[in-house]
């Protein structure tokens, strides 16, 4: 293994999904963390003893339970500033999901009640996204296009899967560029340094969907040079109904509510309201409490096992993979070939066989979980000239045993359709 | 094993070999039709002679092995019976896909797509198997003067 104290029999032990099995006695070989993660018992416990113990409303309650549900959930806050890096605890915003954060910014551009030049948006400005995006990175921008009348542009992608630099996209009209940390398809892990270079020397902002790195990697987001950073909670061993958004507090600052509500006010008048500071002014309506204090827990977990650990683990099983996988010639990596910028994510096709029915047999014999689909990245398939891909991703709980189960059961795929 | 009753021979011989594949000329109707959970597509024509004789069903697309091999089921059974006739045996296909693996299929009227009987107990695979019958039916509608 990894390292003397990365032991991945133990972490198995952590979390109670992987002491069921399938129907029919199948093992279950869980291959489709990218989709979502599995939970360890200190999140379902956390989360269970908050609803029976200690459960009420947040940052409104005069009493004791009040005072508790708020510490849990405040407390939650500190502990996912501390995990991503955040200069302050007030940067870090919590939303529904990864998709949740993306809009929130998108509505701050080209909204008449927000006259910061940063984020004034019209016909003639651009936004800059990239072809290896998630529907989540691309829709709200489309939207925000639509209503503004800016230009979306986008990088493109290389044959093997890497971002193209090679054209300048970003321009002096460039407003903002938001993309993948980490692509949930190609595995492929964008190079954000240059990339928040390009976007700071052109004035523009820059957005990263961190929904495939945070969970699989060490991420500072100060150190990262980002101003936006989208992530979710269930791909990172917590629940799902949470996610965050960070971003720099002078933007944060500068930006016009998402939505309005309880809670993110200072005062209201009939006419007119005032805010409540970052980062309660976009946290409308009773937040997700439990699932907030859950994401808590689960960061607690892994900062237990050490995000370089994981990290680590991961690479080892991608290079498992990577190798394990030429035993099928007919196998097409869709990606990056090799361990350089890349997660533990790995899309292939398989000649003549169609994804669908690569994962039914797959399932249904082996008990091996892979998504099959477009993954919600159409237009990079469309770039690769094919409607879907078969995916494996990887977390600390997989084994190399389960990449062998899933080459094995890959030779059985290839037999019935022979 | 599940998977096994799913994928019947005679589905992967369709899939394999499939029947009448291709675009032809003439035809009265032609449509198009996709799932979009999963991309399959399929455009489909048909071309009705006298007394509602079918002439021709031809079809493109693309799409996993139910939703090809059905296409090629689809177009053996068609091609040569009555409107009618093909409209009963959509039905009995409708029917079967629907019922969750609970419905007895008739051999009688459905001939080689009783292979199909497996997928409905896959409830994400039934639009699979039901993507060109649909398509038919739909054309089969719009060729009508």
């Amino acid at each position: 293994m990894t390292s003397t104290s990365f032991d991945v029999e133990k972490i198995r032990k952590d979390f109670p999904i992987f002491s069921r099995e399938l129907p029919d006695g199948r093992p279950l070989v869980y291959l489709d963390s990218g989709n979502s993660s599995q939970k360890p018992e200190l999140v379902i416990e956390t989360m269970r003893e908050h609803l029976a113990l200690h459960y009420s409303n947040v940052g409104r309650a005069m009493h004791v339970l009040g005072a508790e549900s708020t510490e849990a959930y405040e407390g939650a806050r500190d502990k996912i500033a501390g995990f991503v890096g955040a200069p302050s605890r007030d940067e870090v915003i919590f939303t529904k999901n990864a998709s949740e954060a993306l809009n929130l910014v998108a509505y701050a551009f080209g909204n008449p009640i927000n006259t910061d030049p940063r984020f004034t948006l019209g016909p003639g400005d651009e936004i800059v996204i990239s072809e290896m995006e998630h529907h989540s990175n691309i829709v709200p921008w489309q939207l925000l296009s639509q209503r503004t009348g800016a230009t979306l542009k986008w990088f493109g992608v290389t044959d093997d899967g890497r971002l193209d630099l090679s054209a300048d996209v970003i321009t002096e009209r460039t407003k903002i560029v938001s993309v993948a940390h980490q692509s949930n398809v190609l595995g492929t892990v964008n190079p954000v340094a240059e990339l928040a270079r390009r976007a700071h020397e052109a004035g523009a902002l820059i957005m990263l969907d961190a929904s495939q790195s945070v969970p699989h990697h060490p991420v500072n987001v100060a150190e990262l040079g980002a101003d936006f950073v989208a992530f979710t909670g269930h791909k990172m061993v917590g629940p799902s109904g949470i996610g965050v958004l960070w971003g720099r507090t002078e933007l944060l600052d500068a930006m016009p509510p998402f939505l309005g509500g309880g809670e993110m006010i200072e005062a209201v008048w009939m006419d007119h309201s005032t805010y409540a500071p970052v980062p309660h002014k976009f946290e409308a309506g009773t937040p997700p409490i439990v699932e907030a204090i859950g994401l808590g827990a689960a960061v607690d977990y892994l900062t237990g096992i050490g995000m370089d650990a994981v990290e680590a683990h991961e690479r080892e099983l991608t290079a498992y993979a990577l190798e394990a996988l030429r035993d099928l010639p007919s196998l097409r990596i869709i990606g990056p070939e090799t361990l350089e910028g890349r997660g533990g994510t790995v899309a292939f096709t398989l000649e003549g066989i169609h994804p669908h029915d690569v994962g039914q047999i797959l399932d249904d014999q082996f008990g091996v979980a892979v998504r099959v689909g477009h993954h919600c990245a159409r237009p990079l398939h469309l770039r690769f000239g094919i409607p879907a891909t078969t995916r494996a991703s990887f977390y600390l709980y997989n084994t190399t045993g389960e990449i062998d189960a899933l080459v094995r059961g890959l030779h059985h795929v290839q037999k019935v359709f022979a | 094993m599940i998977g096994e009753s799913m994928y019947q021979e005679l589905i992967l011989e369709h899939y394999k070999h499939p029947q009448g594949r291709g675009l032809r000329e003439p035809y009265d109707a032609e449509v198009h039709h996709v799932n979009p959970t999963c991309g399959d597509e399929i455009t489909l024509r048909v071309k009705v002679g006298d007394a509602g004789k079918i002439l021709d069903v031809s079809y493109d697309g693309q799409g996993c092995s139910i939703s090809q091999a059905a296409a090629s089921v689809l177009h053996e059974l068609a091609t040569g019976s009555t409107v009618e006739e093909s409209l009963s045996v959509v039905d009995e296909f409708t029917r079967l896909m629907q019922g969750r693996g609970q419905v007895e299929a008739d051999e009688e009227v459905l001939g080689d797509a009783v292979a199909f009987a497996g997928v409905a107990k896959f409830p994400a695979r039934v639009k699979c198997a039901l993507l060109s019958w649909m398509a038919y039916k739909d054309a089969v509608v719009r060729s009508a003067p």
